[in-house]
């Protein structure tokens, strides 16, 4: 990696993202009545006239997507057109069986499902609204299958179970300035995406994403296939050195559509501005316009839940949490519904166990759903279970260390004082088992005792001793008053 | 008398009172395909194994008194691009060489599940329906049975020849600029293109999805009502389809039209009309104002636009349409080796569209290009509306328009194959019908001095296929020809 020596203008960035998600949690397909759910699907089996586009057969419009769509846009502040026609996009590729995508157009006639909004992104302590351009629907391709990569796999393989499910695409305006902006992005679309419970973005190929990406004051270029939204970040900070370095070079850079291959960690180029496709956009009049109107929108309204920014502020309200945990607790609603339904459990829970509640689950849980690749609703843990910690704690009959070390058990869902009860590992407060036991390490060791008149981090040294005798039991704070109490005797 | 003397209606009550039975008609059916075929070329596939065992079980089914349906085992000839479940279906195109459909149409459904037709084989065509003469048909042209040096018109050619001549008692066609009526013209018989939505398109392979329009092939006006009855209605599967109440065609055809106000649009009348044809419909016309019709002249302004507006709809419609034949899933596929898929796709796709078929889809596509799609096709839809409106207006002061259906009789085969352009202006009587989306009826009026048929055309309002099935049965009555047959079947009188 290089670059440096660039001008101020010369590290402006600029990236705009077309996000595609899938509907997943439709039963049924954008055009059809094959069922949404094609994952460890036998290939080419959940299919049927319609979505393999044989000769004769139309599509019909699955309501549902409406309904959905107006959830994401109401979700999202977009404005929402009340009249649209579907457009067909033609282009021939194997994974398209009509030789055209039934998708929306904003030009030409056509109109998006819903223009502008925005996402408060919070990067650094700063706030920043990204605003956006417009949301449509369009039918996904069918999944084109290799062996290892394309580049080297002797064949493709169609698998046609994808064809017809129904994609949002999310086309934000170029006013995104960093990868990380763009992650914090994707972050927030993904909660608010999951509020809507419109789909689940965890499943795999569920989410596509393209980038434009330039350097102010040269062309962009267009990356595309970045198939998850971890790897938007990597694949933007690729091609911004990549970018930089060329302009470094003294090379002009050109206004071109590269592919971001994920094995490699790299962008490719695939073809510059002059052999970019002609897609002939024109309405799709097997369906006629779309129509929808404020009563509908008002009755999606209705049933929306409460927003994850919403949430935040009534969090910070509700449990006197600060605006950082309120905002990272609400990013995921299993999460922020575990919170909620925990914290509310115990009336004897005030702001300082609220603030306990939300560092639990947001360290210790966290990290452990993250090192185990699970998420909280596919655990045993209870919202009982965390209250019983932070209640056990607070009465003194455990230490943090001690609850911290029950996390194993308590996820596959053992009761907090059931496995108190098996390993008898409540704290040791009585003084006089702590007195003979710091009487015993004193003598055991001489030398930390005078360095103990030098150095006053030797006491630390001998309560480390004391724990390590009792196995974590002792009370600390005990220990400490009578270990401190016997060397000024001593 | 012959059994294909009769018309659809007749050998129903034949069947009913057990004069004949379904496999007597069945028989005489492919007899007369036997006989004739060879010369006519109506048919491209035949189901007669099927159609036997389908007439055997019918008759045992009316001997056991149940009920098959209101159309007892009538033959049906299906033009080749409607599809049937396990039966191939290729609109004349090499391109779809050995297909067979996976499920039926919805008009199949209707005909022959639900109402007891009995299908006997897929008609010739022009290729995906482009085309007004069956020459442009992979399997060579089908020939009119008044005179087979003559084209039977297009692009439902075969399923025209197939009733004229008495092959069948009555077809499917396709009409997205005329393809029902011209025929039906050209062939004596009577044709009819229902408004758009009126019937089901769904698994009726598309040319232009705006404009195509299924419609029945009969020989008379009766029996096409009552295929019409059968045929229309809301499909859940076809998003265009209108729910409507069917009105009972076969009753209302029969009232009087001396209330009727029957508007002659002008500019239907103009240059280009062959003066036999002029006659016979003049003739025509005085017969309706004998009912008791009033006649008043109209004007669709805009008339003279239809056939470059309409051309360039739909071709561009169909440029799409058929992107999806690229051999990849079904049809036939270029044996020439390549390298990478779009090649593959050319070469299939260049080897196996004729010549006409390529020509829309290269005009098509670029019409719809950047920096042309305003030019042509925004500009397009702009004067399609215009026509549109023309037509509202002109039934704001008329029930129905009448005029000729075809700019003459039967042309020559192989006249007008290399001049495409000269083939265009035949559709211009009957083109802006489907620009509009109105239904429109051609029935036999008379015949020019070569004892060719002369087809009269009724244009009815959004809807009102009723008014023009009336205004058609009624002039079919006081005309009298309609059981007229051609020479190949009548003996060459």
């Amino acid at each position: 990696m290089e670059v440096s020596n660039l001008s101020d203008q010369d590290s402006v960035v600029i990236i705009g993202l077309e996000v595609h998600i899938q509907l997943t949690n439709l039963k049924t397909k954008l055009f059809c009545s094959c069922s949404n759910d094609y994952r460890n699907t036998e290939p080419n089996t959940y299919v049927c006239p319609i979505c393999l586009g044989l000769p004769g057969s139309l599509p019909v419009i699955n309501e549902k997507t409406i309904d959905f769509a107006t959830r994401l846009a109401l979700a999202l502040e977009c404005d929402i057109n009340h009249q649209f026609w579907f457009f067909r996009k033609n282009y021939h590729y194997p994974d398209l069986p009509k030789g055209f995508q039934i998708s929306q157009y904003n030009k030409a006639g056509g109109k998006a499902f819903a223009d502008g909004g925005k996402i408060t992104v919070r990067l650094n302590n700063h706030k920043k609204d990204i605003k956006l351009n417009r949301i449509h629907l369009e039918e996904d391709p069918a999944r084109l299958v290799h062996k290892g990569s394309i580049a080297s796999s002797p064949f493709t393989l169609v698998d046609y179970n994808r064809s017809g499910v129904c994609l949002i695409e999310i086309v934000t305006e170029p006013v995104i300035s960093s990868p990380e902006e763009a992650r914090e992005f994707l972050k927030q679309l993904k909660s608010i995406v999951q509020y809507t419970g419109i789909s689940n973005l965890e499943l795999e190929g569920s989410v596509r994403v393209d980038a434009n990406i330039s350097i102010k004051g040269h062309d962009r270029s267009e990356v595309k296939n970045i198939n998850s939204f971890r790897e938007v970040e990597r694949a933007l900070r690729h091609e911004i050195i990549r970018q930089k370095n060329a302009i470094k070079r003294g090379k002009v850079l050109i206004q071109e559509t590269r592919h971001w291959d994920d094995k490699r960690k790299i962008t490719i180029s695939l073809r510059s501005k002059e052999f970019e496709e002609d897609y002939r956009y024109f309405p799709e009049q097997d369906l006629g316009p779309i129509e929808i109107d404020d009563k509908f929108i008002q009755d999606v309204k209705e049933y929306l839940p409460e927003m994850p920014t919403e949430r935040a502020l009534r969090l910070r309200r509700e449990y006197m949490l600060s605006e950082f945990d309120s905002e990272n607790l609400v990013l995921d609603k299993r999460i922020a519904d575990f919170y909620e339904a925990g914290a509310n459990a115990d009336p004897t829970f005030g702001s300082k166990e609220y603030k306990q509640y939300c560092n639990w689950l947001m360290n210790n849980i966290s990290g452990w759903l993250n090192e185990h690749n699970l998420t909280i609703d596919k655990t045993n843990l209870s919202p009982k279970q965390i209250g019983d910690l932070i209640k056990y704690i607070r009465e003194g009959k455990i230490t943090s260390k001690i609850a911290k070390s029950f996390i194993e058990d308590i996820m596959q869902g053992t009761s907090v004082s059931q496995i108190i009860k098996e390993r008898g590992r409540t704290r040791l407060s009585d003084e006089n088992i702590i007195k003979k036991t710091c009487k015993d390490v004193i003598e055991e060791n001489p030398l930390i005792v005078s360095d103990f008149f030098k150095n006053s981090k030797a006491l630390e040294a001998l309560i480390g001793r004391v724990m390590a005798k009792t196995k974590g039991q002792a009370d600390p704070n005990l220990t400490r008053e009578i270990m401190s109490d016997l060397l000024k005797n001593n | 008398m012959k059994l294909f003397d009769y018309m659809g209606y007749e050998i129903i009550e034949k069947i009913k009172s057990r004069e004949i039975t379904i496999l007597d008609l069945i028989q005489s059916t492919f007899d007369m395909i036997e006989s004739t075929d060879h010369i006519l070329h109506s048919f491209v596939s035949l189901s007669k194994k099927n159609a036997f065992k389908k007439a055997k079980e019918y008759d045992l089914s009316l001997k056991k008194g149940k009920n098959i349906g209101r159309l007892y085992g009538l033959p049906l000839a299906n033009k080749d691009l409607i599809c049937i479940k396990g039966f191939p279906t290729t609109c004349a195109s090499k391109i779809l060489e050995g297909y067979i459909s996976p499920y039926n149409a919805f008009v199949i459904d209707r005909l022959l599940h639900q109402e007891g037709a009995i299908h006997i084989g897929n008609t010739n065509m022009d290729e995906f329906a482009m085309g007004g003469s069956t020459e442009n048909s992979c399997y060579g042209p089908t020939y009119n049975p008044w005179d087979i040096s003559r084209v039977p018109g297009g692009s439902s050619g075969g399923s025209a020849a197939a009733v004229s001549s008495g092959q069948s008692i009555f077809a499917l066609g396709s009409d997205t600029g005329g393809s029902v009526r011209c025929p039906a013209a050209f062939c004596g018989v009577v044709g009819l293109k229902p408004t758009y939505g009126r019937v089901s398109r769904y698994g009726l392979i598309a040319f232009a999805n705006s404009l195509d329009q299924i419609g029945p092939i009969t020989k008379c006006v009766y029996d096409s009502a009552l295929m019409l009855e059968i045929i229309s209605g809301k499909d859940p599967l076809d998003s265009t389809s209108v729910d409507l109440n069917i009105d009972k065609y076969t009753e209302e055809i029969k009232k009087p039209i001396e209330k009727k106000i029957i508007g002659v649009p002008k500019e239907f009348f103009g240059e280009g009309i062959d003066k036999e044809v002029m006659g016979s419909i003049n003739k025509s016309i005085k017969k309706l104002e004998s009912l008791g019709a009033s006649i008043v002249e109209i004007s669709i302004p805009h008339l003279e636009y239809t056939i470059a507006t309409y051309y360039l709809l739909c071709m561009c419609e169909a440029s799409s349409n058929l992107a999806r034949y690229d051999g990849l899933r079904y049809g036939k596929v270029s044996t020439d080796p390549s390298n990478d898929v779009y090649d593959a796709f050319s070469k299939t796709r260049g080897e196996n569209f004729g010549p006409e078929v390529r020509r829309r889809i290269y005009l098509g596509t670029y019409a719809l290009s950047a920096g042309y799609y305003n030019m042509f096709y925004i500009k397009a839809l702009k004067v399609r509306s215009l026509i549109r409106r023309d037509f509202i207006e002109a039934f704001k002061k008329c029930d129905s328009l009448v005029c000729p259906t075809m700019p003459s009789t039967a042309f020559k085969v192989g006249s007008l194959i290399e001049d495409p352009l000269e083939m265009y202006t035949q559709d211009i009587l009957t083109c802006s019908v489907n620009l509009a989306g109105i239904p429109a009826l051609s029935i036999p009026c008379g015949f020019d001095s070569n004892n060719l048929p002369i087809g009269f055309q009724i244009i009815g309002d959004y809807f009102d296929e009723k008014g023009i099935l009336n205004i058609g049965y009624q002039l079919e009555q006081e005309l009298g020809i309609f059981r007229k047959t051609p020479p190949l079947i009548s003996g060459g009188k």
